[in-house]
């Protein structure tokens, strides 16, 4: 289990006080304190971390999350700002001291422009919500991560969340405007607005992917692009993983950029096939799925190009959508693939490291060697156009020496991708889960700059404190304000 | 003049840096120095220059992926490229004919500038493809961020914070940036339109169509002229410039498409700002607005004796007018009507330094602004004053 700050007793010993003052502060129902009521809160998407927070909180406002922060600062009161909770980095987790803030109950879309492209909503509308909101014309939000159900956009920000369509889309840094921020401090900041390229330092930039590190954010203003004609999809099915590399740069090099490039090695299509009786090859190695878009005459072109290349490297099969039936299809399978795992292990950890595409043969060889070592399965799932790896390691939560393998081989994995030249995270986030790992991305030196950086936001170190960042190093950084 | 020091390495840049930390001696950051006359004047002994920090490091075509030393000249960077039919997303600027000048710009100086061309509305700007930065804060510390994947999110993301900074917040030595195949063809609509107003609807009606509209400028005169660019496969290009004709066929009877070359060169113009030439001795000005509000900015430009050349939709607005300050609080006010942000880019020294070249942020943030930097440059020797006043 990884190691927490300890709690402030003194916080923890005036608990009732701050619950009465946070009622005042969040009117109504906006505060929960019963032990039962906050036992939802005590984990997010990463089960295997919990803990009860002091209280939660749920403002519906700006001025609400101002006031709630505001009181926090003067009374040194750490503070854990959540979404939906789907993190699989623990970035939401509690401390036994803090606060969480609820964002959920701001979910209203304030604006929306289509001749200007932008849309302005509150944090907590889902990811899907705002597409819902402007596809009727023709428009969608672009960033799509599997979650997109239930995941919020002020927690896509903080993540800095992207999805299968992002090789040609972009992340959500490449997909925003502007913020509405709170600081610790409680002042109410724009940042940005509905334009681009607001002039001065590129605070968007800094603060996306932040994972709560610097303030609150309570509004997105978020660009929406009109939709193409159409899109299909193809599956290509290779007797190697390395050829299936091979066909990817193959792809690339010729000048087409998918919307959507999926790698999936064999575990994984068989957990996937078993799920969703997609029709995927169980004889193959590897498999990718390709989408493209634009009018049919376009996706036909397009789709050609792409077989004729995939048929260089002696494929096992080829299937070419040729309708949008089909297309879903072949998506089924992928798009279920965490929940085609869930059912063949009792639990998994969902791994997010990145490393340079040429690097995937040897990366998923190790990883199958560690497989061996570790003594658990993996399946793996990737996002191959921008060399984003999720393999799923498989355990048993009921044991503890197989959830401490589990952690080992994680750990081992996202070492591995730093010394290929990747990184820990590609859009999990670092959260609690890679905090420790940090030191085998950074020196300690850049970590100092990262935390002088979170100090100029947070002096005190109370926005979602322990994440991120190594506990000893901030420890320091917290003991020498 | 100030003495220009050149060192040939990344120890070298670190080595000035840290004697300048030590003595408090503020330093000037450049490329190639042609910049100077950009937001405002640095007053230093020293110049530090990046000119000897030349050469790509790392190539990876299928990965999308160029690491170069921050020095690079960009036309070496856009020939390596070429050579693999690829290009720059941002097609960053290139004003050297329209405003003097023979030294190329450095890749160092697009990105601490975050200068992005018209592919900006489709493809992000310069900072979106950076993935990678090594650079020396003002403590002579050489530190990373980022790396060489195209997706990353591991700690603070200083390489969007660097983008942008002016060379304010560290040095940067070597950049790794996102590059793309370049497309088979381009092509361009050109409709003759009776005003702004209706030529940024066109601009609109086109970028919000689903044919991947990768430029879209206004340029005023008799007549003005909205210009959309399409970029793709040659048979995609085709079809597309087809529907989007019909689609656009209410906003103006003079339709013309140009192809291939031509429709490269205008862009190049657009990028560079060429409309602006007329007047060498006009400011300049850069207004972000949201695209329907750039005629009201370029309305302003006119009613004060300049001209404005529309870009992004409408979204960006260059203006050359005359080097006032009445000219630039008036600017200021257009754009901060609906919303937008209003930058002095080039005038005299005497403008540069009477007026805030940048728009005031609101306290809170200037006092996290002003942490951020004394976080990286805790002596405040990296190029003080060039983007605002005593930072
Ligand atoms: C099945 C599944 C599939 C997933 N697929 C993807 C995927 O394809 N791509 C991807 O990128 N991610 C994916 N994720 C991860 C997760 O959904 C994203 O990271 C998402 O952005 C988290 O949003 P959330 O609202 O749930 O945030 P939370 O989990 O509640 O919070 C995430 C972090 O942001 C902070 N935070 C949340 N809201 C705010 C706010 N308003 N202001 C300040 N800080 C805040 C939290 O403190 C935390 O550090 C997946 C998760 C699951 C469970
Ligand atoms: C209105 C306008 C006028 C222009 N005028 C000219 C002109 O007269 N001549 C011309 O050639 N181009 C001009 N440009 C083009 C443009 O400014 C340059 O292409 C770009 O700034 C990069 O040039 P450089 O590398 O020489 O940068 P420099 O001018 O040397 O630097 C630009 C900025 O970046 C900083 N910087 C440079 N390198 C680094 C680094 N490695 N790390 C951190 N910071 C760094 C500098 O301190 C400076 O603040 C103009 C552009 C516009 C929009």
């Amino acid at each position: 289990m990884i190691a927490q700050p300890a709690p402030k007793p003194e916080i923890l010993a005036r608990r009732a006080e701050i619950l009465a003052a946070l009622s005042t502060l969040v009117p109504g129902d906006g505060v929960i304190g019963d032990p039962t009521r906050l036992k939802p809160y005590e984990t997010d998407g990463l089960p295997a971390y919990r803990q009860v927070p002091l209280a939660v909180v749920l403002p519906r406002t700006t001025e609400q999350v101002a006031a709630v922060l505001r009181y926090c600062h003067v009374n040194g009161i750490r503070v854990v700002p959540r979404g939906a909770g789907t993190s699989l980095s623990g970035g939401a987790l509690p401390l036994a001291d803090s606060i969480v803030i609820g964002l959920m109950r701001m979910n209203r879309i304030l604006d929306i422009d289509l001749d200007d492209r932008f849309a302005v909503v509150e944090a907590g509308v889902t990811n899907i919500g705002i597409t819902k909101a402007v596809e009727g014309d023709g428009f969608f939000y672009a960033p799509d991560p599997s979650s997109q159900l239930a995941c919020m956009i002020g927690g896509n920000v903080m993540m800095n969340s992207g999805g299968a369509h992002c090789l040609k889309y972009g992340v959500t840094a490449n997909n925003l405007l502007g913020l509405k921020f709170v600081t610790i401090e409680g002042e109410v900041i724009d940042i940005g607005g509905a334009h681009l390229d607001a002039a001065g330092y590129d605070w968007l930039g800094l603060i996306t992917g932040s994972e709560g590190q610097l303030g609150i954010v309570t509004e997105v203003t978020v660009r929406i692009l009109r939709g193409p004609e159409g899109a299909r999809a193809m599956l290509a099915a290779f007797k190697g993983t390395e050829i299936a590399g091979a066909a990817v740069d193959a792809i690339i090099g010729s000048g087409i950029i998918p919307v959507a490039l999926e790698f999936m090695d064999k575990p994984c299509i068989h957990a996937c096939e078993a799920f969703a009786h997609a029709g995927y090859p169980l004889d193959a190695e590897a498999m990718l799925i390709i989408e493209v878009e634009g009018s049919t005459a376009e996706q036909d072109d397009l789709l050609n190009r792409i077989k004729a290349i995939c048929e260089r490297f002696d494929p096992i099969s080829l299937k070419v959508a040729d309708s949008v039936e089909q297309s879903l299809a072949i998506w089924k399978g992928r798009k279920g693939a965490f929940g085609a795992v869930g059912r063949i292990s009792p639990d998994y950890l969902c791994m997010d490291g990145t490393i340079p595409t040429s690097e995937l043969p040897h990366v998923l060889k190790r990883i199958g060697e560690m497989s061996v070592q570790f003594d658990l399965k993996v399946a793996n799932v990737f996002h191959a156009g921008d060399g984003n790896l999720h393999p799923l390691i498989m355990f048993d939560a009921n044991d503890p020496d197989s959830f401490r393998r589990a952690e080992a081989f994680g750990a081992a994995i996202l070492t591995l991708c730093v010394e290929v030249g990747g990184c820990l995270t590609g859009e999990h986030g670092v959260g609690v889960e890679k905090r420790d790992l940090m030191t085998v991305q950074f020196t300690a030196r850049e970590l100092d700059q990262q935390r002088a950086l979170k100090s100029a936001f947070d002096p005190q170190w109370l926005l979602n404190t322990a994440k991120v960042f190594p506990l000893q190093g901030a420890s320091v950084a917290m003991a020498a304000e | 003049m100030s003495a220009t020091l050149a060192p040939p390495d990344e120890a070298g840049i670190a080595a000035a840096i840290v004697a300048a930390h030590a003595a408090r001696e503020p330093l000037v950051i450049e490329g190639r120095g042609t910049k100077r006359g950009l937001l405002r004047p640095v007053q230093a002994a020293r110049t530090l220059s990046l000119r000897k920090l030349s050469g790509i490091t790392l190539y990876k075509p299928a990965e999308l992926v160029l690491s170069a030393r921050a020095g690079t000249p960009l036309p070496e960077i856009e020939a390596a490229l070429a050579e693999h039919g690829q290009h720059l997303i941002a097609e960053p600027p290139d004003l050297r004919a329209l405003l003097g000048g023979e030294e190329p710009a450095t890749l160092g100086g697009i990105v601490a500038a975050n200068l992005s061309g018209p592919r900006r509305i489709a493809w992000g700007a310069m900072r979106d493809h950076v993935l990678g930065v090594r650079f020396v804060n003002g403590a002579g510390e050489v530190l990373r961020s980022g790396g060489r994947v195209l997706k990353n999110v591991t700690g603070l993301d200083l390489c969007k914070l660097l983008a942008g900074s002016y060379g304010t917040l560290g040095v940067m030595t070597e950049v790794t940036i996102k590059v793309l195949p370049a497309p088979e063809a381009t092509a361009t609509l050109i409709i003759e339109v009776p005003d702004l107003d209706a030529g940024v609807r066109a601009l609109s009606a086109g970028l919000g169509s689903p044919f991947g509209v990768s430029g879209a400028a206004l340029l005023p005169g008799a007549p003005h002229r909205a210009a959309l660019r399409l970029e793709d496969f040659a048979a995609s290009v085709s079809y597309r410039m087809e529907r989007l004709r019909e689609d656009l066929a209410r906003f103006g009877t003079a339709r013309r498409v140009i192809e291939a070359e031509e429709s490269r060169a205008f862009w190049r113009g657009v990028r560079d700002a060429v409309p602006l030439a007329a007047q060498p001795d006009h400011a300049v000005w850069r207004v972000s607005v949201r695209p329907s509000a750039g005629p009201a900015v370029a309305a302003a430009a006119q009613a004060l004796g300049g001209r404005a050349l529309l870009d992004w939709g409408g979204g960006l607005v260059w203006v050359a007018a005359p080097a006032t300050v009445a000219t630039h609080d008036a600017l200021a006010a257009a754009a901060a009507v609906s919303g937008g942000t209003c930058t002095l880019f080039r005038a005299p020294d005497s403008l540069r330094l009477t007026v805030d070249v940048l728009p005031a942020e609101p306290a809170p943030l200037a006092a996290i602004g002003a942490r951020v930097k004394a976080a990286l440059d805790p002596a405040g020797i990296l190029n003080p004053g060039r983007m605002r006043a005593g930072l």
